[in-house]
């Protein structure tokens, strides 16, 4: 639990693993070990942020990197080397935007973000599954809901839920793309505390 | 390294190729081609923020599939919302004037919010139990409708590929429609089949009744037999007959496996991509009618790869998630 943060060992970390990955490796790797770190890497995000600029920019930008570097060589261990290029682009971007001070950038440590347990996530994620999911699902639009209910468990396709719902087949590619994205920020961006939604 | 600039180029950049992703992801829920998979597959090696952003929604919206295990039967979004069955059932709806021509009420027949769905994803399986005792098994990539009606108990296979475990009633006989057949129970565990082009019905004990669905005459119909596997198509129905150990195989989907014999390459990898997401495209047709024979887990997609490697000394390279078979 209390291993030393390797934040600033970014070389060393890279330099612990072996060769790179294809394309379909890169792909399991990055569902399997970053995609759950997506909470903590909001919620960073967020706290540094403040209200200027979208998140989910950056977030993308993260992943980018870690992908990049993933197919070069495999990132060892994982969480460390994604806060890392996390708090780097952060500071690339204030002092890009020259926002605030590049101090201001919270260390990883004081959030506590680089030294729980390896695949902490993944247990909540696996336990919490089923209630993750329904309040996902609460969280769209009634119509959206209605839409991804109609594609995702009855699974009718896009012309039998226009006719059904007695709205136009592209009503329903909106709704359903809407959801698919709405589905992916509850499922691996909202923090794993759901209490409070309940 | 490169592409870079082109994802911080905006504030929306993300948002953007998300939307992309995400049009992609849902096209890729129904009618899905080779050539739209190829689209799909230049746009992801366009640039790695493309990869991304379809990797976490498909990821996302494949764990999303248990959701189904939430669905209280009694209380579904769905129907309530507003009924207009026409359009969407034509199908079934001019089959069922048909039947409320011989005399069923009309209201028994339209899709009710009493009507029960079950569905199934690609890979899945699952086990129903009615009230009557009867058991059903869904296949893979399945959806099955239970209609209650008061003369028949009658299930629709909308889709897929489901096993019967029926208890008999003379009474009230129990009927699987699928497609334009009616498969009617005369004590039986069979199970029914929807292909592209044709159903197919294998039954295992008793006795069962297949004809059209319109009801015609005992001309249209045939009564199966145990080892009897019924393929009825828009030109007519013809059965074949199994030993045992074929019938066995047969219905090895219910214990996850797939039993090959003889099976061209073609149609195991068409049986493969039933229980997948990652699909077998056999790109060379000379390779797909080459057989091969062997039990595999439905799932094992990747042994089944290494196996036709070895055995067939065919190759294999990767296409996004997707195996392309070759010289």
């Amino acid at each position: 639990m209390t291993e030393t943060p390797e934040f600033h060992r970014e070389t060393e970390a890279l330099r612990e693993t072996g060769a790179g990955m294809n394309t379909a490796e890169v792909k399991a790797w990055f569902v399997r070990e970053v995609l759950p770190l997506e909470t903590a890497l909001m919620q960073y995000l967020h706290h540094n942020m403040g209200k200027s600029g979208d998140a989910a920019d950056l977030r993308q930008d993260v992943y980018v990197r870690v992908c990049e570097a993933a197919r070069r060589q495999v990132p060892n261990p994982v969480r460390p080397f994604v806060f890392t290029i996390a708090r780097n682009l952060l500071i690339d971007r204030m002092r890009h935007e020259q926002v605030v001070p590049i101090e201001a950038v919270s260390d990883l440590e004081a959030l506590n973000v680089a030294i729980e347990a390896p695949g902490a996530e993944r247990a909540v994620m696996a336990r919490d599954e089923l209630r993750r999911l329904q309040i996902a699902l609460d969280r769209l639009s009634p119509r959206c809901r209605e839409v991804v209910v109609l594609a995702r468990i009855e699974g009718l396709s896009g012309r039998v839920i226009a006719a059904r719902l007695g709205i136009s087949e592209s009503a329903v590619s909106q709704q359903l793309d809407n959801g698919m994205r709405a589905l992916a920020d509850v499922l691996y961006g909202e923090p794993q505390d759901l209490r409070k939604s309940q | 390294m490169s592409g870079h600039a082109d994802e911080n180029l905006s504030a929306s950049a993300a948002g953007t190729i998300e939307a992309t992703a995400a049009a992609w992801l849902r096209q890729k829920q129904s009618d899905w081609s080779e050539s739209q998979q190829r689209q799909l597959d230049e746009w992801l090696a366009q640039s790695q923020a493309h990869c991304v952003a379809f990797w976490r929604l498909e990821a996302a919206w494949e764990r999303s599939a248990r959701l189904e295990a939430l669905r209280p039967l009694s209380q579904r979004v769905v129907v309530s919302a507003s009924r207009k069955p026409f359009r969407i059932f034509a199908r079934v709806a001019a089959a069922m004037v048909v039947v409320a021509g011989l005399g069923v009420a009309l209201t028994l027949v339209w899709p009710q919010p009493s009507d029960a769905v079950y569905a199934t994803a690609v890979g899945q399986r699952k086990h129903i139990t009615l009230g009557d005792g009867t058991r059903i098994e869904l296949n893979t990539n399945s959806v099955l409708r239970l209609v209650s009606a008061v003369a028949e108990r009658k299930v629709v296979l909308e889709r897929g590929e489901a096993f019967f475990d029926v208890t008999h009633n003379a009474e009230r006989p129990f009927v699987v429609i699928a497609g334009a057949h009616r498969i009617k129970d005369l004590g039986t565990k069979f199970t029914v089949r929807q292909n592209r082009d044709n159903l197919q019905v294998a039954l295992t004990e008793g006795l069962a009744e297949i004809g059209p669905i319109d009801g015609r005459g005992s001309d249209h119909s045939l009564v199966l037999k145990p080892g009897d596997v019924a393929i009825a198509s828009t030109r007519g129905l013809a059965v074949v007959r199994r030993s045992a150990d074929e019938m066995s195989d047969e219905m090895a989907w219910r214990r996850g496996m797939l039993v090959f014999n003889h099976t061209s390459l073609g149609d195991a990898a068409a049986e493969f991509n039933r229980y997948n997401g990652a699909k077998l495209i056999i790109a060379d047709p000379a390779i797909a009618g080459r057989t091969i024979g062997g039990k595999f887990s439905t799932a094992d997609i990747n042994g089944f790869v290494e196996i036709i490697q070895k055995l067939l000394g065919v190759r294999v390279t990767h296409q996004g998630q997707d195996f392309v078979v070759s010289h």
